[in-house]
C-alpha cells in the first residue's frame, strides 16, 4: 500500500507553479499573452518554447512577480503571486550583474539583500562559485569575464538564495555550441542534484528536447499554449548516444512540425 | 547612453565627454598592450621607443610642451603688446608666489569657492537624486534648474548684488548658480537611466526600496553624477572669477583687474594661469576620488 503511493507520487508530481487564465496587454496596446493556463510540476524542468516575441519573457516575469498580469492569476506553492518572493529566483537573459561588484559580491548579492552576515553569505557564495566552475574568479569583475562566465555568475547568484523555483530566461544564449552542450550537461546534473523546479526559456528545439522533462509550445502573439510535449528520452547515457536516440530525433521533428505550422500560418 | 548635461559655456571648455577615458596612471600595462609582441629580444630598441611614445605621461608632456612653446612663440612675435610670453608669465608668477601675494589672493578667492562648491555638491546631488527617483519632485524642481542653467550669469549679477550686497554671500551665490544646475541635472539623468534589468534584479532578490537605491541606483549612477561634479566644479571656478571681476575685485580677480589697469600683463596672465592650473588639478582630484571610492572595477584594471 505504502509502496504503491510512493510509486504514484513521482508519476504525478504536484504543480508548484500554476498559471491560470493569464493575459497580458502592455500599456502600448501590445497583446502579449492571451488566456494562458499552465501548470509546472514540482522538481521538473519545464521549457517554454515559441517564436520570437511570443511572450516567453513576459510570462516568466509575470511568474517572477516582476510585472503584473492584466488578467488571471499565478499561484506558487498555492499562494497567489503579487510580487517577487523568496521561493523564486530569476536568471536574467542579460545577466544583470553589477559592474562595480566583483564575482563574489554579485553571487552573494541575493543573500546580502536578505541581511545575511557577510562571512556567512560569502561562504555560501564561494561554494556555488565552485559549483558553476568559476573557482579562482571570485575577485574578478564582470567586464573581465566572458559572456558564458557571466551567465554562470547569474546562475550561481540565483542558486545561493536556495529558492524552490528557478526561472531561467535563455540562460545559454551567449555561448558557442560546444560550451552550450557543456552547460546543458551541467544543467541536467544540477536538476538531478538540487531537486528544484526549473522554468527554462530557449529558442533551440534540440536544447529543449535534450534538457526538459516537459516542453510547452507557445503560439504566435497573442500567445496561448499550443501543445505540451513530454520527451521520453533515456537519460544517464552518454550525451552522443542520446542525440542519436530515435526518440530524441522524433521528438525534435514533432516539435519542429508543430512550430512550422505557425510559421506557415503566419505567412 | 547617458550623457552628462553641460552648459553651453562649458562645452567650449572641452569638457563635454561624459567620463573621459583616462589613460592608465601607471601606464605600464597600456604601453605593453599596444606594442606588437614580435621579437622583443631581436629588436629591443623600437619596442622601447614604441613603449615610450605610447606612454600616456609622455604624450601629456608632449602636448603641454607644444602648447607652452606656441604661447612663447606667440608672445615673442608679438601678437599683441598686451600678450606676454610664457617665460615672462612664469617669471611674474614666481614673483607673485615669492612675495606671498598669490597665496593671499587664493585664500580670499577660495572662500566663496569652497562654500559655494560644497553647497552645490551636497544640495545638488541630493536634489538631483531625489528628482530622479520621484517624478513629482522632478516636475516641481527641474524647471528651476533648467532656467538657472540657461540664464546668462552676467545678467543675473546686478540682481544678486541688489539682493545680497557685494560681500561674500553674493559671490557664493554666483558660484552656486554656475555649479548647481549642472550637478543637479546630471544627477537626475544618472538616476533616471539606471539599467532596468538591474532594478528588476534587485526587486526579484527581494531588495527593499532603500536597498535598491543604496546598493544599485546610486552606484550605477555614480559615473554620471561624478561627470556632473567635474563639470559643475569647473563652472564654479568660472563663477567665482566672474564674481570677483564683476562684483568687487578681490583675490585673484583683484590681481587680474589691478595688473590690467597698470598694464602689468605678465602678472595678470600669471594670475589667470595659476587659477586654471588649480582648477585642472582640483578636477583631476575629484576623478581620483571617484575611482578610489566608487569604481573598484576601474582600479582593478589599472
Ligand atoms: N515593456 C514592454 N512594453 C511594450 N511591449 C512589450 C514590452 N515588453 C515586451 N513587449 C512586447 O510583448 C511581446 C512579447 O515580448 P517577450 O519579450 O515576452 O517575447 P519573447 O517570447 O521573450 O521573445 P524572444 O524569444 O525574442 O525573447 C513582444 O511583441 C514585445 O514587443
Ligand atoms: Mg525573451
Amino acid at each position: 500500500m505504502n509502496a504503491a503511493t510512493a510509486e504514484a507520487i513521482p508519476a504525478e508530481p504536484r504543480a508548484i507553479v500554476e498559471v491560470e487564465d493569464v493575459s497580458k496587454v502592455y500599456p502600448g496596446g501590445t497583446e502579449a499573452l492571451n488566456h494562458v493556463s499552465l501548470d509546472f510540476p514540482e522538481g521538473q524542468l519545464t521549457t517554454l518554447l515559441g517564436p520570437s516575441g511570443c511572450g516567453k519573457t513576459t510570462l516568466l516575469k509575470i511568474i517572477a512577480g516582476l510585472i503584473p498580469a492584466t488578467g488571471g492569476e499565478v499561484r506558487v506553492d498555492g499562494k497567489v503571486v503579487t510580487g517577487p518572493g523568496p521561493e523564486r529566483a530569476f536568471v536574467f537573459q542579460d545577466f544583470a550583474l553589477m559592474p562595480w561588484a566583483n564575482v563574489l559580491r554579485n553571487v552573494a548579492f541575493g543573500l546580502e539583500l536578505r541581511g545575511v552576515a557577510r562571512s556567512e553569505r560569502e561562504a555560501v557564495a564561494e561554494s556555488y562559485i565552485g559549483q558553476v566552475g568559476l573557482k579562482g574568479f571570485e575577485k574578478a569583475y564582470p567586464h573581465e569575464l566572458s559572456g558564458g562566465m557571466r551567465q554562470r555568475v547569474g546562475l550561481a547568484r540565483a542558486l545561493t538564495v536556495n529558492a524552490k523555483v528557478l526561472l531561467m530566461d535563455e540562460p545559454f544564449s551567449a555561448v558557442d555550441e560546444q560550451t552550450r552542450r557543456k552547460f546543458q550537461e551541467d544543467l541536467l546534473e544540477l536538476v538531478a542534484r538540487e531537486r528544484k523546479t526549473f522554468l527554462f526559456v530557449t529558442h533551440s528545439i534540440e536544447e529543449a528536447v535534450y534538457v526538459s522533462d516537459r516542453i510547452v509550445l507557445l503560439s504566435r502573439r497573442p500567445s496561448r499554449v499550443s501543445q505540451i510535449v513530454e520527451p521520453d528520452i533515456p537519460r544517464g547515457d552518454d550525451p552522443e548516444a542520446i542525440r542519436r536516440d530515435p526518440a530524441y530525433i522524433d521528438t525534435v521533428e514533432e516539435i519542429w512540425q508543430g512550430l512550422k505550422k505557425y510559421l506557415d500560418e503566419g505567412v | 547612453m547617458q550623457t552628462p548635461t553641460s552648459s553651453p559655456a562649458l562645452r567650449a571648455e572641452g569638457q563635454a565627454s561624459p567620463a573621459p577615458a583616462r589613460p592608465a596612471g601607471t601606464g605600464l600595462s597600456s604601453g605593453s598592450d599596444s606594442a606588437p609582441p614580435v621579437a622583443p629580444v631581436a629588436l629591443p630598441a623600437p619596442n622601447v621607443m614604441a613603449q615610450l611614445v605610447s606612454h600616456p605621461l609622455f604624450l601629456r608632456l608632449v602636448s603641454v610642451v607644444i602648447v607652452f612653446s606656441a604661447w612663447e612663440y606667440a608672445g615673442r612675435v608679438p601678437i599683441s603688446p598686451a600678450f606676454p610670453t610664457f617665460l615672462e608669465t612664469m617669471d611674474a608668477l614666481s614673483g607673485l608666489v615669492a612675495d606671498g601675494t598669490l597665496f593671499q589672493a587664493f585664500w580670499i578667492t577660495l572662500q566663496p569657492l569652497a562654500i559655494g562648491l560644497l553647497a552645490s555638491v551636497v544640495v545638488g546631488v541630493a536634489f538631483g537624486v531625489t528628482m530622479g527617483l520621484n517624478r513629482l519632485a522632478e516636475w516641481f524642481g527641474a524647471p528651476l534648474f533648467i532656467i538657472a542653467q540657461s540664464a546668462p550669469l552676467a545678467a543675473l549679477i546686478p540682481i544678486l548684488t541688489f539682493a545680497y550686497g557685494i560681500g561674500l554671500t553674493a559671490k557664493v551665490m554666483t558660484v552656486c548658480i554656475m555649479a548647481m544646475p549642472v550637478i543637479v541635472l546630471n544627477s537626475l539623468n544618472a538616476v533616471r537611466h539606471t539599467p532596468l534589468s538591474l532594478l528588476e534584479m534587485g526587486r526579484s532578490f527581494l531588495g527593499s526600496r532603500w536597498q535598491v537605491i543604496w546598493k544599485i541606483v546610486l552606484p550605477a549612477a555614480a559615473p554620471v553624477i561624478f561627470a556632473g561634479l567635474r563639470l559643475g566644479c569647473a563652472a564654479g571656478f568660472i563663477g567665482v572669477i566672474l564674481a570677483e571681476l564683476l562684483i568687487t575685485p578681490t583675490g585673484i580677480g583683484d590681481i587680474i583687474t589691478y595688473n590690467q589697469s597698470i598694464a602689468e600683463y605678465a602678472k595678470m596672465y600669471a594670475a589667470i594661469f595659476s587659477i586654471i592650473v588649480f582648477s585642472v588639478l582640483f578636477i583631476e582630484l575629484i576623478e581620483r576620488l571617484e575611482v578610489t571610492l566608487f569604481r573598484p572595477e576601474k582600479r582593478a584594471t589599472r
